[in-house]
């Protein structure tokens, strides 16, 4: 059973394709990461899903409901929670969400008692007739999510949920997120921090100019990049291309695929063989007398999943070019 | 955190008719704009005051200077000028409510959720109308505590009431498009300035017979010239010499029409408008 399905969405605004046919499906129950940079188009395809915006063309379904021909019968069925605060910053805690019930035509009596539950399941049962204004934004985030989950939808679509949040606030939507999910919920999740989709996400499609240029699990994405990587950092930045020499030599990488790192005194390059890539790397050094600080075989991170797949595509000579 | 126990929510919401919804849901965005007021009072009382304050202004202040064509009281002139000049001045309120309400995350979750689409709309005129009714009274409570009386039935007083009231509501659509438009509080302080001139550019506070001659005209066309001259008419107060122009000896004619005319045209743009949030 399929929670969302996407074929071939476009939308632009004006001469900018905001989505350029893009293609996904969640099942249910999972978590699903869409990852990409400032404007790739995360933000429109969340917008399309939850109804706000219709699309110039392709299909969306949500919950099996065509989103713009049935609007109504999604809208009951799903929750959003945007990049910003979508709550009554004017009134407290307890009218937001008694408010939202009744508009949800849950009735007084009932969008009441949902009120009270929800603001004690999130903690914030205390402060539920102080003004959001006063909340902290870590407090901000949580009534906005309970005001998601006020129907206790089946599809939850968060945009961004964590930007702008201190440790504390990401880790405790984390918690939440993850409570959920345990509870049945699907989810589709749109982040630019790697770490946020790999620590929450089933599956990750990564997005790059309105299109998904790469989907899978955080585990065969990384793979993708083809597997462990060697770290060298010298001692002197001055020795870094002979050390990269070697490094290359020792990982019998092609020397497109070693990456130096300047600042950090970093070479890093793919290896296949671990230990005779370290043992080589280790003699290499000490023959040619460069000095490392630190020697270590480690798996890809998604950041370099993502650079590897965003690096070099039509659009960014396009952006040189402007 | 648990978030497993869910006891309270409802199987299946209640469905009702379309129009039931529209006036529910209507109505609780209205109740909304009042728990605003609730909450801070501070903005709406400050409101009134200026209101009362301009009124004082203009008499004390200014009063002992203005002279109206045919030399009548000059307190029986102003203040169903006054009352005018508040009505056609809502507009800002609008605007500026409705600019903030769509800057802020609130109005996507209330496109996210399965409430009739009028009901934003619907909230925003009846809260404003019901600020402007109490904002009306307490004006013309300020009128009599200075003096100012009406001479003609109290049926032709509510009449006068009305027409203002229908000047109000003819603002209200104004303002939801501009608000609609300019989407942004920079362009509300456009709109801000340009009422001040364009208020004064009228019968509301000073005969447009005083002013330049082609001035003059455009003032007696201005809208709210018919409605203050209306309102004076049927308050049974002195219009000031009419000099007979078309307009002005048909004021209560126009200060239906105006309006009437205002709203045939906003209303629809406000609302395609407002559908076309989702483009």
């Amino acid at each position: 059973m399929t929670a969302i399905t996407v074929e071939g969405l476009q939308k632009a605004y004006g001469p900018k394709a905001a989505l350029d046919g893009l293609d996904l499906t969640v099942p249910q129950g999972a978590v699903h990461g869409v990852l990409g940079p400032n404007g790739a188009g995360k933000s429109t395809l969340v917008r399309i899903l939850s109804t706000l915006l219709r699309p110039d063309s392709g299909r969306a379904e949500v919950a099996g409901y065509d989103v713009t021909a049935h609007p109504d019968e999604v809208r009951y069925r799903i929750g959003l929670l945007g990049q910003h605060a979508a709550v009554d910053e004017q009134l407290s805690g307890l009218q937001n969400l008694e408010m939202f019930g009744r508009l949800y035509h849950l009735g007084g009596k009932a969008a009441r008692a949902r009120a009270a539950e929800l603001l004690e399941q999130f903690g914030l049962g205390e402060t539920g007739r102080k003004a959001i204004a006063q909340y902290s934004g870590g407090m901000r985030r949580r009534l906005d999510l309970a005001a998601s989950l006020i129907m206790a939808p089946k599809i939850l679509f968060l945009d961004e949920p964590t930007t702008g949040l201190d440790p504390r606030g990401r880790t405790e939507v984390w918690q939440a997120v993850r409570s959920l999910v345990d509870g049945g919920t699907t989810v589709l999740l749109t982040t630019q921090y790697l770490e946020e989709a790999d620590q929450l996400a089933d599956r990750i499609s990564v997005v790059d100019h309105g299109r998904v240029i790469a989907d899978g699990t955080a585990a065969e994405l990384k793979a993708e990049l083809g597997g462990d990587r060697i770290d060298v950092v010298v001692h002197d930045a001055a020795r870094l291309v002979a050390a990269a020499a070697v490094v290359g030599k020792a990982a019998k990488a092609p020397e497109y695929e070693i990456e130096t790192d300047p600042d950090a005194r970093r070479v890093s390059a793919p290896v296949a063989d671990r230990i005779g890539a370290l043992t080589e790397t280790v003699q290499g050094l000490a023959a040619a007398g460069i000095e490392a600080e630190d020697i270590a075989l480690r798996r890809p991170t998604l950041d370099e999943v993502f650079i590897h797949l965003t690096d070099g595509g039509p659009a960014d000579t396009e952006e040189v070019r402007a | 955190m648990s978030l497993q126990t869910d006891a309270t929510i409802p199987g299946k919401p209640a469905r009702g008719s379309a129009l039931t919804w529209a006036v529910v849901d209507g109505w609780t965005m209205t109740r909304r704009g009042f728990a605003h007021w609730a909450r801070q009072p501070g903005p709406q009382i400050a409101g009134l005051l200026f209101s009362v304050m301009l009124l004082t202004v203009f008499y004390y202040l200014f009063g002992g200077g203005m002279t109206i064509e045919g030399g009548g009281d000059y307190k029986e002139f102003l203040i169903p000028g006054m009352l005018a000049l508040t009505m056609a001045f809502g507009l800002e309120t609008t605007m500026t409510e409705l600019t903030q309400d769509l800057n802020k995350g609130v109005i996507d979750r209330f496109r996210s959720m399965p409430m009739a689409r009028s009901a934003v709309l619907v909230g925003r005129s009846l809260t404003d109308m019901a600020q402007s009714v109490v904002g009306l009274l307490v004006l013309i409570g300020a009128g009599l505590a200075m003096g100012w009386r009406w001479h003609g039935s109290a049926g032709a007083a509510l009449a006068a009431v009305g027409l203002l009231l229908l000047l109000r509501f003819a603002m209200l659509w104004l303002g939801i498009f501009l608000g609609l438009v300019a989407g942004r509080p920079e362009m509300v302080m456009a709109v801000q300035i340009l009422v001040w001139p364009i208020g004064f550019l009228s019968s509301a506070i000073t005969s447009p017979g005083m002013m330049p001659g082609w001035l003059g005209t455009i003032a007696e066309w201005n809208p709210m010239s018919a409605t203050a001259t209306a309102a004076r008419d049927l308050f049974g107060n002195d219009l000031g010499a009419t000099g007979g122009s078309w307009v002005v000896e048909h004021a209560v004619l126009m200060a239906a029409v105006w309006p009437v005319l205002l709203i045939a045209v906003f209303f629809p743009l406000a609302v395609r408008k407002y559908q076309r949030l989702s483009r």
